[in-house]
């Protein structure tokens, strides 16, 4: 055990008290069980299969400090933080650090509004204080703590994030949006929560997007559990856009049953290292999963997305696409696990990983990882990393396109095929144009947004 | 406009051009015939300034200029053309968007202000005519899926969006069934004026009963070896290329 897990245990330990202080038991009640899952694997670092080419104990060395007795940050951040990433109707929640913003009049109407159809939207915090009985139903039963050592450790410091219940056969019509912005002016580390739960039929799209509004190191690591009952259909978009100095460890659990439909697109334009753990589970026939993500990194950015689709049961469909544009000193991780149980006939998993290496000095790190016990599937797996084609890029040129020009047409087009899998028109036009802008190096700040001028 | 004088290339070590000698003046139409493997597509490349050609010797003047020296996409805004013998399908990159980039880069380097989104489909329209370019084909991305004529077609769309001086047709004729070659040709014929000049490249003197050369040369083993008006291309069908190789005695 090194000191800094060592120091990390001890925090918990001295100050249990004051994390569980105000905290109802639901949330609790996994706190004690989930550090002694941490203790006993560490935080994860190159030895471990999963963590081969992305060192993450490294990223804790930092001395963060831990916003244990939730005195947050005083400006609303409704006024304060203009965010033109989705320009789109949204029902609009922040979390700041690890708080979620309730007590503001805008949050306060967004939250209203969406009782009227009988949606219960929300601080975790709250909420779990409030129906304890469906938190208490959901939560930390997704987000197996024995997967990850980030999540027992989100699961013993955790106490807030988004809370989102979408009633049988409701439609929650706009999209929510959570933006989590870091905000300090000295070290910090946030461990954020979200739960989010889908009745039968039910359906609901989500928003998320990570920023920063100041330069010292942050890390977030943050946890979603997403339930989805039969015949419900969720979308999941989350969007990275933050800065050099940025850990972000996100893992999101799904849960999916019988004819569900879920679509996940992770897209991550900016940030210093990213880890993303994206785990679904397909409970129920007839479910079906769209998963797909990019990343674009420079500089010395590292992106790793770790994927795991479990079909459980038979005649359920997953696609999964991935791309990466890699320039500079950036290193891009891919794992994309499958595992088709040995009852789960008439299942389709087709997966696909595609990177482009502009640079000589650009690593890209992908594994394929299909597991099949079942005889009659179709799956197919595909990776690929190359360099810029160099046909299309003289056709481009030899019409009078710049060289640069004729390489930021082709890296768009190379990326397109997963922004057309959003599915929200006004959304597709937006990140469209903070790709072309993040190839066109204008990435750092967000349009409109005034914490990134 | 084009003079080039004894010009070689390479491609991987291998020499292809062993001193070409050429003067296009405005206004003229130059067919290059030759067998397979004479260096006809390469002359096309290294012109346009293909990357994986190497230039060992002489000189290519253009309006004064020393086109060598350029890249690629300077030359374009030049006035240089090259109509590719594959184009290259771009899925992704919008046709529309393509040529918008492009003509606005071509009227930056001329000094002028960006096309407006209006002017600028207007101007798609007009030009579409000129081949009888499909609306749906336009929409989509660049290439993609279109078929050997519709490329050859999107070619000289493309050739009059940029109203080069100086078009070199690699090839153009090759994939087209009669009626795309008819349109195609027309739509050469249509954009050519007096102060502009083509280079034909072409295997067949087929294409050349729709475009009209006034000068014929007879490319072989990486030189021009012969020539003179466009009877030269009636011969040449008449009797093969084993008439030029005696010639040479070989």
């Amino acid at each position: 055990m090194s000191n800094i897990e060592k120091s990390y245990i001890d925090i918990y330990r001295d100050c249990s008290s004051a994390i569980k202080k105000d905290c109802p038991d639901v949330l609790n009640a996994c706190r004690d069980e989930a550090m002694c899952v941490f203790e006993r694997m560490g935080l994860p670092s190159c030895g471990l299969e999963n963590y081969r080419h992305t060192d993450l104990s490294k990223r804790f060395e930092t001395d963060f400090g831990l916003d244990i007795n939730r005195l947050g940050v005083k400006a609303n951040p409704y006024t304060s933080f203009r965010c033109d990433v989705p320009g789109i109707n949204s029902h609009l929640f922040f979390v700041v650090n690890d708080i979620f913003c309730e007590e503001t009049d805008e949050a306060k109407a967004e939250i209203e509004a969406l009782r009227e159809s009988g949606v219960i939207v929300g601080s975790l915090l709250k909420c779990a204080a409030e129906y304890p009985e469906i938190v208490g139903k959901y939560y930390g039963k997704a987000a197996d703590v024995e997967s990850d050592s980030t999540v027992a450790f989100n699961t013993a410091f955790a106490k807030d994030g988004l809370f989102l219940y979408v009633p049988e056969n409701v439609a929650v019509e706009k999209p929510i949006q959570l933006v989590n912005v870091m905000s300090a002016s000295l070290d910090l580390m946030a461990n954020s929560r979200n739960l989010i739960i889908l009745e039968k039929g039910a359906s609901a799209k989500l928003l998320v997007c990570g920023h920063t509004n100041s330069k010292v190191k942050f890390l977030a690591n943050r946890v979603t559990e997403v339930f989805v009952d039969e015949g419900a259909v969720y979308e999941h978009y989350k969007l990275e856009n933050t800065n050099d100095s940025m850990t972000n460890i996100g893992s999101l659990f799904i849960e999916q049953q019988a004819a569900s439909n879920v679509l996940v697109n992770d897209i991550t334009l900016h940030n210093g290292l990213t880890r993303n753990n994206v785990r679904i589970n397909l409970n129920g026939e007839h479910a079906e999963t769209v998963l797909c993500g990019m990343a674009i990194g420079d500089k010395k950015e590292h992106i790793d997305n770790f994927t795991y689709i479990n079909h459980a049961k038979s005649n359920c469909n997953s696609r999964e696409l991935y791309k990466y544009v890699l320039n500079d000193e950036a290193t891009g991780v891919f794992a994309g696990r499958i595992l088709v149980d040995k009852d789960s006939q008439k299942t389709v998993a087709l997966q696909n990983n595609k990177n482009i290496c502009g640079s000589a000095t650009a690593k890209m790190y992908t594994k394929p990882q299909l597991e099949i016990y079942a005889d009659d599937v179709k799956c197919s797996h595909g990776a690929t990393v190359g360099q810029i084609d160099e046909t299309a890029l003289f056709y481009l040129r030899a019409r009078g396109i710049s060289e640069k020009e004729a390489k930021m047409l082709l890296m768009l087009a190379f990326t397109d095929d997963v922004i057309e899998n959003i599915r929200l028109e006004a959304l597709k036009t937006k990140i469209r144009h903070l790709v072309e802008s993040r190839f066109r190096g204008e990435s750092s700040k967000c349009n409109g947004c005034d914490i990134c001028k | 406009m084009l003079e080039i004088k004894n010009l070689h290339a390479n491609i991987n070590g291998k020499e292809i051009l062993k001193g070409i000698n050429l003067t296009v003046r405005p206004g003229e139409v130059h067919a290059i015939m030759g067998p397979n493997g004479s260096g006809k597509s390469t002359l096309s490349s290294v012109l346009a300034g293909h990357p994986s050609f190497t230039v060992t010797e002489g000189e290519v003047n253009f309006y004064g200029k020393n086109l060598l020296e350029l890249s690629p996409e300077d030359r374009s805004r030049e006035g240089v053309f090259l109509s590719f013998q594959y184009p290259v399908e771009i899925p992704g990159v919008s046709m529309v968007n393509f040529m918008r980039t492009a003509v606005n880069e071509h009227r930056k380097y001329k000094g002028l202000e960006p096309m407006s989104a209006s002017d600028f489909l207007k101007l798609m329209r007009e030009k579409k005519e000129v081949v009888e370019l499909d609306n749906k084909l336009a929409n989509r991305s660049v290439n993609e899926g279109f078929s050997g004529g519709e490329k050859k077609r999107n070619e000289i769309f493309q050739m009059a969006m940029l109203e080069p001086r100086l078009s070199i047709l690699d090839e153009t004729d090759s994939g087209l069934d009669i009626d795309a070659l008819r349109i195609v040709a027309n739509g050469v014929n249509r954009l050519k004026n007096a102060d502009n000049a083509s280079i034909v490249i072409t295997h067949y003197q087929r294409l050349l009963d729709y475009i009209v050369p006034d000068f014929v040369h007879v490319l072989y083993k990486g030189r021009i070896v012969k020539s003179a008006g466009k009877e030269l291309a009636l011969e040449l069908e008449e009797k093969g290329y084993d008439w030029i190789k005696k010639e040479l005695g070989e």
